[in-house]
């Protein structure tokens, strides 16, 4: 028998792909876990496709779950895999231009059938396993399906039933390769079939014949261990964008003591949130799928009057739907936040792919001068400092408040340094208290310092007010078409979002020196990439620096003085250039635009490649 | 000791805004009745919130002193399930049109109704576009001349009071701007129902479509061509209350009670679907021959439905019982943690 020795690695890729009915994404999800629970920093992006079940066996329908983990810091789920897990033709072929050379792959042998073949477009002759075309990577091949079938011959289940188990084989065997603990994936398994055993013991069989797999055939010479990661020192778990974002705001409606509404209508990938949601009516959260996304923010907008910490959220073709709405919030000055996950555009795009088009929208997209706030968060652990913040601003503000996300970090995982509770902001909300006949008329419109209007709900003695969409006169709230009122209140609504970066931090260089050659200026999901690109060109010395803007409208006071630092801005967009537009109309400096829009995140080597190109 | 209501009067609910509708509009009597209504309810003022959308009717809550929200085209029905899930103690009405609940608002119209949310909505039908200057409505008339039709609407009209039934709306109603005792009944029946209350107003527009209700409002054609419905009585009508309805079958049949025993006629009976469905369709040109007059009234009533905010809230509560109230600390650090040190 051959010796297996084990390697330590720093960090490894893994690419998980197979058909979108193979249940990669749960097993990328399951490893990632298992991972996370083992210390190692990490980075995941689920890519498939937009249908649920996709024509079977084709390129249209391969579903891939990467993830990055190591002892190091983790920033992205890297460029390119170390180990690609295949589990039919095309999932090989789709996914084998981002594998390295000499990179291992395991395929599934009965995923190279004459059928599967066909499905793919692979002419018969030139079948990838027998044609030598991988001959430059560790090419590992394995009878999975046969395998299941084969060690759930006696259980009752029919081939349909086995063959989905097929993915714990797979993921049974990557754990004993990258020694992962197999107990939370057990665990998941019972309370995920508690209710059908047959099931449940069939998947756990399978699993252990994975892992068994690897220990008792003579393929696998090697092991790999792949140490925790040395972070900041604390208690972490994994978390996933939407699902921070979620937590940010149901946080913020337990600091604010304001009961949560979402009004929304399902769309992808701003779905999971409410799926989410959903789950914590005990927290007295309230969740509402309306007929139609104008539903879910008027619904919204009608929470927020009641005095609701009211929130609404969709991806970008909901968002358009949504924009008369979003000013009628702003002239009601009530305080509302906008969820937006962006996915490729325009129209339905690209549902499933990330982009990040949609910041004109969030600033510009409705009709008249309808100035809101805008947050955008870098990470998906960040969704939840950032939804939290949209809440806190807009009850603070009596605004609505645009928090942006987009499918990526949504979907996207990585270890967190959760708060505790008591160390988060506080948020103090205070509604207009009532009145006799004898106190003075109550004025909707009367500002705060900051430009804020009371907050008067329905049901308070004294404070009967109308609001709408008409303009208002200031102070009263009354009707009012007069042209000077018009101004000033136009105004005053742009002041009201200015004032705002009183109250937001200042703007930080993330990695390098404070000053430099060239700044990396970028916003939203990009940000692990940037990150990373900046730190390999700062070791190859480069006076490289990198700053990641979170607070869009406004932008915090000293960005522009922190620009002057550089000679060079260089702003890349997963878009055709829109930061770097706001930039440049705002600073009115030359700032670089650099843009990708395929869908796909930056790859740090891109980046790195072009700030050279750039700087040389 | 109980709080002692102070009594209020209309005057009460009229705000400080100049109204600003055509002189001769319908919406004034409405805008008369509403305020004459409230008072009776028995609640403080600041318990009632008026939403409304675009079009002239929506001018409506600016008028009232209440709460109010003067929204956006065809939304208020969604803004009023918003604030009534959320604040169910507050008498919420929608005040909306033709134009406004069934062309551009239609989606929410008919998802209100079926949601089922105690909130009273009165539609102004006037079968007309007025704000816009006098384009032709989802409710006109197929053929209407206007100045978007100049050779004549080819659109059929929507029938409301159906399309409330097919919506399984739980209180539908009709009534006209001409008759305030009836319109007043009207509203305070669909204030006492618990679930969304349709009423249907007939409104004129004495500017663009002056005169769409004559026939059913002018004292010399109202009694031929109304059939005023009255729960438990029969469906009698004409001049000389000489007509009634009878039920041959499915199929309804208008007979000359001289002719015929009053035992025979059909008896209304608001809890009735099948009756109420039939009787909304009562909705021929009254210029055609052999026609039935225009029902006014309550067409069904279903108490047995559950409220939108009861069914949402309900949950709540449940959750929060069976689960206990929710611990931050718990949900964000999730059940599964580790430690760096």
């Amino acid at each position: 028998m051959t010796e297996i020795t084990d390697k330590s690695l720093e960090s490894v890729v893994i690419r998980f792909a197979g058909d979108s009915g193979d249940g990669m994404q749960l097993t990328g999800t399951q490893f990632t876990n298992a991972t996370a629970l083992h210390g190692n920093d990490l980075a995941t992006f689920p890519d498939f496709p937009a249908e649920i079940r996709a024509p079977l066996g084709t390129l249209a329908g391969v579903s891939g779950f990467q993830i990055h983990f190591g002892s190091t810091q983790i920033n992205t789920p890297g460029d390119q895999s170390d180990v690609l897990v295949a589990m039919n033709v095309a999932a090989l072929k789709v996914n084998i231009k981002n594998l390295k050379k000499g990179g291992v792959i395991i395929v599934n042998s009965d995923g190279f059938d004459a059928k599967n073949m066909r499905l793919a477009n692979v002419p018969e002759a030139q079948n990838p396993l027998t044609d030598g075309s991988l001959t430059e990577y560790d090419l590992k091949i394995v009878d999975v399906t046969k395998i299941t079938r084969a060690a759930l011959a006696d259980s009752g289940m029919t081939t349909k039933e086995i063959d989905r188990c097929k993915n714990m084989f797979v993921l049974g065997l990557v754990y004993w390769m990258y020694h992962r603990p197999i107990e939370n994936t057990l665990d998941f398994l019972k309370a995920k079939f508690k209710k059908n055993e047959a099931v449940m013991n069939a998947n756990i069989k399978v699993l252990n014949a994975g892992w068994n797999y690897g220990e008792t055939t003579e393929m696998f010479a090697n092991r790999y261990t792949v140490a925790p990661a040395k972070m900041e020192a604390g208690v972490y778990r994994g978390v996933m964008g939407n699902q921070a974002a979620a937590f940010g705001l149901i946080a913020a409606s337990v600091k604010s003591g304001l009961p949560l509404f979402y009004g929304t209508y399902p769309i992808t990938p701003a779905s999971d949130i409410l799926h989410d949601l959903s789950k914590y009516k005990n927290y007295g959260i309230k969740t509402y799928q309306a007929e139609d996304e104008i539903a879910g923010i008027c619904s919204a907008i009608g929470a927020a009057f009641g005095g609701h910490l009211a929130v609404t959220g969709s991806s970008g073709p909901g968002i358009a739907l949504k924009g008369e709405a979003i000013g009628l919030a702003t002239m009601l000055e009530l305080p509302l936040v906008i969820v937006n996950i962006q996915r490729a555009g325009p129209s339905t795009g690209m549902p499933t792919k990330t982009e990040q088009a949609d910041l004109m929208q969030a600033m510009f997209g409705r009709n008249g001068e309808c100035p809101v706030v805008v947050l955008a968060a870098q990470s998906p652990s960040d969704c939840f400092t950032l939804a939290y913040e949209a809440c806190k601003i807009a009850l603070k503000h009596m605004i609505p408040v645009f928090f942006l996300s987009d499918g990526y970090i949504a979907n996207g995982a990585e270890p967190w340094k959760f708060p505790k509770s008591e160390d988060l902001p506080a948020i103090d909300v205070s509604f207009a208290q009532p009145r006799e006949a004898s106190d003075d008329k109550f004025m909707p419109y009367f500002r705060d310092e900051n430009l804020s209007r009371p907050w008067a709900i329905p049901g308070t003695k004294g404070l009967e007010h109308r609001i709408g969409g008409i303009e208002k006169q200031n102070v009263t709230g009354n009707i009012s078409y007069d042209a000077a009122n018009h101004e000033l209140m136009t105004h005053l609504r742009q002041e009201k979002v200015d004032k705002v970066a009183d109250f937001i931090p200042e703007q930080t260089i993330d990695s390098g020196e404070e000053t430099g050659d060239l700044l990396i200026l970028g916003w939203g999901g990009t940000y692990g990439a940037l990150r990373t690109a900046t730190q390999q060109l700062i070791a190859e010395g480069y006076k490289v620096s990198h700053t990641h803007v979170r607070y869009i409208n406004p932008f915090p006071k000293n960005l522009g003085e922190l620009m002057s630092r550089f000679k060079t801005v260089v702003v890349p967009e997963l878009n055709n250039g829109q930061l770097v537009k706001i930039i440049r109309d705002k600073y009115f400096i030359d700032a670089i635009p650099y843009n990708k829009i395929q869908g796909q995140p930056f790859m740090s080597h891109e980046v790195v490649t072009k700030i050279k190109q750039i700087l040389d | 000791m109980a709080e002692v209501i102070e009594k209020l009067t209309s005057k009460d609910f009229s705000s400080d805004q100049e109204v600003r509708w055509c002189p001769g509009c319908g919406d004034y009597s409405i805008l008369k009745q509403v305020q004459t209504i409230l008072p009776d309810l028995g609640r403080p003022k600041e318990e009632f919130v008026f939403i409304s959308g675009i079009g002239c009717s929506s001018r409506f809550p600016y008028y009232m002193d209440t709460f109010g929200m003067h929204s956006i085209h065809g939304r208020a029905n969604a803004i009023a399930t918003g604030l009534k899930a959320t604040r169910p103690e507050l008498s919420v009405w929608v005040i909306s049109g033709d134009g406004d609940s069934m062309s551009i608002g239609g989606n929410h119209f008919i998802h209100m109704l079926r949601r089922n949310p105690d909130i009273n909505l009165l539609v102004f039908n006037n079968q007309i576009y007025g704000l816009t200057k006098g384009q032709y409505s989802p409710t006109s008339e197929q053929g209407k001349v206007t100045k978007s039709t100049p050779m004549g609407s080819i659109d059929y009209p929507f029938n409301p009071i159906a399309l409330s039934l097919g919506a399984d709306a739980t209180f539908v109603a009709r009534t006209m701007d001409r008759d305030p005792k009836h319109q007043q009944a009207m509203i305070r029946r669909a204030y006492d129902h618990k679930g969304t209350s349709l009423v249907e107003i007939y409104q004129n527009c004495n500017v663009f479509n002056d005169g769409a209700f004559e026939v059913f409002t002018e004292k010399s054609s109202k009694k031929e061509q109304t059939l005023f419905m009255e729960n438990g009585k029969p469906l009698v009508f004409g001049d000389n209350n000489d007509k009634g309805i009878k039920l041959d079958g499915f199929k309804p049949i208008i007979v000359d009670i001289n002719d015929s025993s009053v035992n025979d006629l059909w008896v209304h009976d608001e809890t009735d679907l099948v009756k109420a469905t039939i009787l909304s369709r009562f909705y021929d040109d009254p210029s055609h021959d052999g026609h039935f007059p225009r029902p006014f009234g309550v067409f069904y009533v279903n108490n047995n439905k559950a409220t939108f905010e009861q069914l949402f809230n309900d949950q709540i509560a449940y959750a929060k019982e069976k689960m206990g109230p929710g611990d931050l600390d718990k949900l964000i650090a999730g059940k599964e943690t580790w430690v760096v040190n």
